[in-house]
């Protein structure tokens, strides 16, 4: 592995970087934050534009073909910029998974358009009860002549305010954690039966709970087998991992840089409150944690790529990582800005709140930790 | 833990009990239970204190010949327990915790016999006017002017980080009235009403989006000299006296309601298998971990209040207290945090107004967890910061 950027990784972080330190100041996040959609309908137009909405997606499926690490390049990039544009729940946990598991029909019809700006997808799978084990589904599907009905809850359904498309997971059999026994469908987000209740998120994105009340759906509405959807249902849910702690990556950066800025400029006792050996030696351990977390990030792509128990661990070793990471510079963050940290109108609690959220996502520290755990392999192989 | 055979504390528990239950109005009750400041609701808050004013129970800590019930320390410790434990919010405490212990020590009798009874009635709300915006940590440093002007002061400057100074009706105030000698010495205590003309307060919204904290801007301002608390020049006497009453305030109320909020949510969520968290090995190691802690930082309050019952002012004492306190504090956010899950990721502010009919998005006792985290980063910065109090001990107390 190499862990310098391609030439094309490089030109896809510069064009990323522009548009944030072009497009994407602070206040106008704020405003996208506060607005009734939570983004910008023309940001996303431009993303279509140019092509950042294709890099996931391999070619045949019309896409740019594009590795996690091209991915993860972007993520970064958006995190520094605290971008609220739905890339991760539309792309990753929507597109990828058509791409996992559609039919050649299937990803042709569902991705060209998402692809192209103009449909938005969401991931409706996760559960109440669900406490980050992705096999948790309580929602069941029955057949109904030629096609299904779906009924349960979704709960803080990412991006589903805006989906057109929603993948939603139901269990056709077994018992509510059986890993056997779940379906997964593409469903019209304003099909009869799907009552939303759309609501903003800490970190100024939008999600959903959903209602499926006996929704019907034809039968070319299932992607891949029965009762087989959980497989790449975490292979998906792994891949936004490694690509939300990129983004982290990003809003770290950018909280080490300006706590570092500010204790430069910041004056009490008559100097700079980063003479103050206490605050240097705290902030050399933000930048040290950032450092880690940049480079582990970085390590377990190229393992990710290997799949199996491997790609598992991978992810769960970098959402460990760096949620912890996240605490202690986000934390130290808000504590050497004072009493600016904990206002609203500083950009720092808002940088904050995004590794707040993330740190919950998919699977939070101990779930992770656990399922390590469980997959460290006794004969003891190298890291 | 200083007691009296004279007392038989469990018939005092039985009579506090028994006032809360026939005298704690629902919604004062639910307006505490939404509140996730160490800041109560206000209104309530004013409507608590007159209840409990009128049973003469307003000030625990008080002397009786200032309007205090008499109770001694393990008393008070059994009234705030119950009083938490039956949902009464927190006490106001610019008012009962730090202006009226400062004059009982530096005031005049004139402004005692005037303020006291008006402070215990609540009649009069205070805030602190201590912060500027280029004197945090460094408060010696302040630079608010106060100009004597025939038998008044004229105030200019700016206050900020200003608590309920938008719900107060009254503030006392660090001012600068000599820039000679060390910072120190040119420092005045004063106390003024917020409708005097020229005060003008503006919001600061806090990470929660709520109104908690205020700039407060002086133009013109004019405070009679008789407002002065001690002697002109000597206000750093004063507010350091205050200081150790403000970091004295209890942490273990709050520290025991946090592990029941914890406890109540871990028997309410459930682990990835399924079973229930306060049923999970690993999260019960860690809420053992949490009790112990909590633990010993409730028994060192105990010693320290015990010694000060004994000797007066707590001294440095305070700043162990406020170092170990909010630190615990601030752990058991998190692991609260923790146990509610995907709960603390909506955003819904509207669920925590008192009265709301909005249908929260997450289960009730979920509801403040996040807030409450996001709220009690300020307990490591406001009132001398964690770093301040760390060097106060080093100082003070290492002799380093």
């Amino acid at each position: 592995m190499t862990f310098a950027l391609s030439e094309e990784q490089q030109m896809l972080k510069d064009s990323v970087d522009r548009f944030v330190a072009q497009d994407y100041g602070f206040d106008v996040r704020r405003a996208l934050a506060e607005s009734d959609l939570g983004y910008s309908a023309d940001n996303w137009r431009t993303f279509a534009d140019l092509g950042w909405l294709s890099v996931p997606f391999a070619e045949e499926n019309g896409g740019f073909g594009g590795s996690l690490r091209d991915v993860a390049t972007m993520t970064e990039a958006l995190g520094r910029g605290l971008v609220t544009e739905p890339f991760v729940p539309c792309l990753v946990l929507g597109g990828r998974l058509v791409e996992m598991l559609g039919s050649a029909e299937q990803r042709q019809a569902i991705l060209s358009p998402v692809i192209a700006g103009e449909t938005q997808l969401a991931l409706a799978h996760t559960e109440r009860r669900a406490a980050g084990n992705p096999a948790c589904v309580g929602c069941t599907v029955q057949a109904d002549g030629d096609g299904f009905r779906i009924s349960g809850e979704k709960h803080l359904v990412l991006n589903g305010p805006s989906a057109d498309l929603l993948l939603v997971s139901a269990r056709s059999g077994g018992a509510e954690r059986d890993r056997q026994g779940v379906d997964l469908f593409v469903v019209d987000g304003h099909a009869d039966g799907i009552h939303r209740r759309d609501y903003p998120t800490i970190d100024g994105l939008r999600a959903a709970d959903i209602t499926f009340d006996t929704v019907r759906v034809e039968g070319a509405a299932r992607l891949g087998e029965a009762g087989s959807a959980i497989d790449a249902i975490e292979a998906v849910i792994d891949e936004a991992i490694i690509a939300c702690c990129a983004e982290a990556v990003g809003v770290m950066e950018v909280l080490v840089r300006d706590t570092v800025e500010y204790a430069r400029t910041r004056k009490q006792f008559g100097t700079p409150i980063g003479k103050f050996q206490a605050l240097q030696h705290r902030m050399v351990d933000m930048f040290v944690a950032q450092e880690q977390s940049r480079a582990l990030l970085l390590q377990v792509i190229g393992e990710f790529q290997a799949g199996g128990t491997e790609a598992r661990k991978a992810a769960s070793a970098i959402k460990v990582h760096v949620s912890r990471s996240a605490r202690l510079i986000g934390e130290q963050a808000i504590q050497i800005h004072g009493g600016m940290g904990t206002t609203d109108e500083l950009h720092i609690g808002h940088y904050v709140k995004r590794l707040l959220a993330l740190e919950v996502l998919f699977g939070d520290t101990d779930y992770h930790l656990d399922r390590y755990a469980a997959l460290i392999d006794s004969a003891g192989q190298d890291t | 833990m200083t007691e009296s055979a004279m007392i038989n504390y469990e018939a005092f528990r039985a009579e506090v009990r028994a006032f809360l239950a026939a005298n704690l109005p629902d919604d004062i009750r639910e307006a505490t239970r939404l509140t996730a400041s160490m800041f109560p609701h206000m209104p309530t808050a004013i409507a608590w204190q007159k209840i409990l004013h009128r049973q003469g129970w307003a000030a625990p800590h008080w002397p009786v010949e200032y309007g205090g019930p008499g109770w001694d320390l393990r008393q008070q410790m059994i009234f705030r327990e119950e009083q938490d434990l039956a949902g009464a919010p927190a006490t106001i405490m610019q008012g009962l915790f730090m202006c009226g212990p400062v004059l009982m020590g530096h005031g005049t009798k004139a402004q005692q016999d005037y303020y006291l009874p008006r402070l215990l009635s609540a009649e009069h709300i205070w805030c602190q006017g201590y912060s500027e915006p280029a004197s945090g940590s460094d408060l010696a440093s302040l630079k608010m002017s106060a100009v004597p002007d025939g038998d008044d002061y004229i105030l200019n400057g700016s206050k900020i980080w200003t608590s309920n100074a938008h719900e107060a009706s009254h503030m006392f105030l660090l001012v600068r009235t000599s820039t000679e000698g060390r910072p120190q010495q040119g420092i005045t205590f004063l106390l003024l009403e917020m409708d005097t003309p020229g005060i003008t307060v503006e919001p600061i919204i806090n990470l929660n989006g709520v109104q908690e904290q205020n700039q407060v801007f002086f133009d013109d301002v004019r405070v009679p000299q008789a407002n002065r608390v001690g002697a002109e020049n000597d206000g750093w006497t004063v507010a350091k006296y205050l200081l150790e009453f403000e970091r004295s305030m209890s942490y273990a109320a709050p520290l025991k309601k946090r592990l029941r909020q914890i406890r109540r949510s871990a028997s309410e969520e459930v682990a990835a298998d399924g079973t229930p968290l306060i049923d999970d090995r690993v999260f019960r190691r860690k809420l053992a971990e949490a009790e112990i802690n909590a633990r010993a930082f409730i028994a060192t309050e105990m010693r320290v209040n015990e010694e000060t019952a004994a000797g007066g002012s707590p001294g440095p004492a305070a700043s162990v207290l406020k170092i170990a306190g909010a630190d615990a504090r601030q752990a058991l956010d998190k692991l609260w945090l923790q146990t509610v899950g995907l709960n603390g990721v909506p955003l819904q502010p509207e669920a925590l107004v008192p009265g709301n009919n909005v249908g929260s998005l997450v289960p009730d006792h979920a509801l403040t967890a996040m807030a409450t985290w996001l709220d009690d980063r300020s307990t490591t910065i406001a009132g001398g910061s964690a770093e301040v109090q760390r060097s106060i001990v080093a100082k003070a107390v290492l002799g380093l």
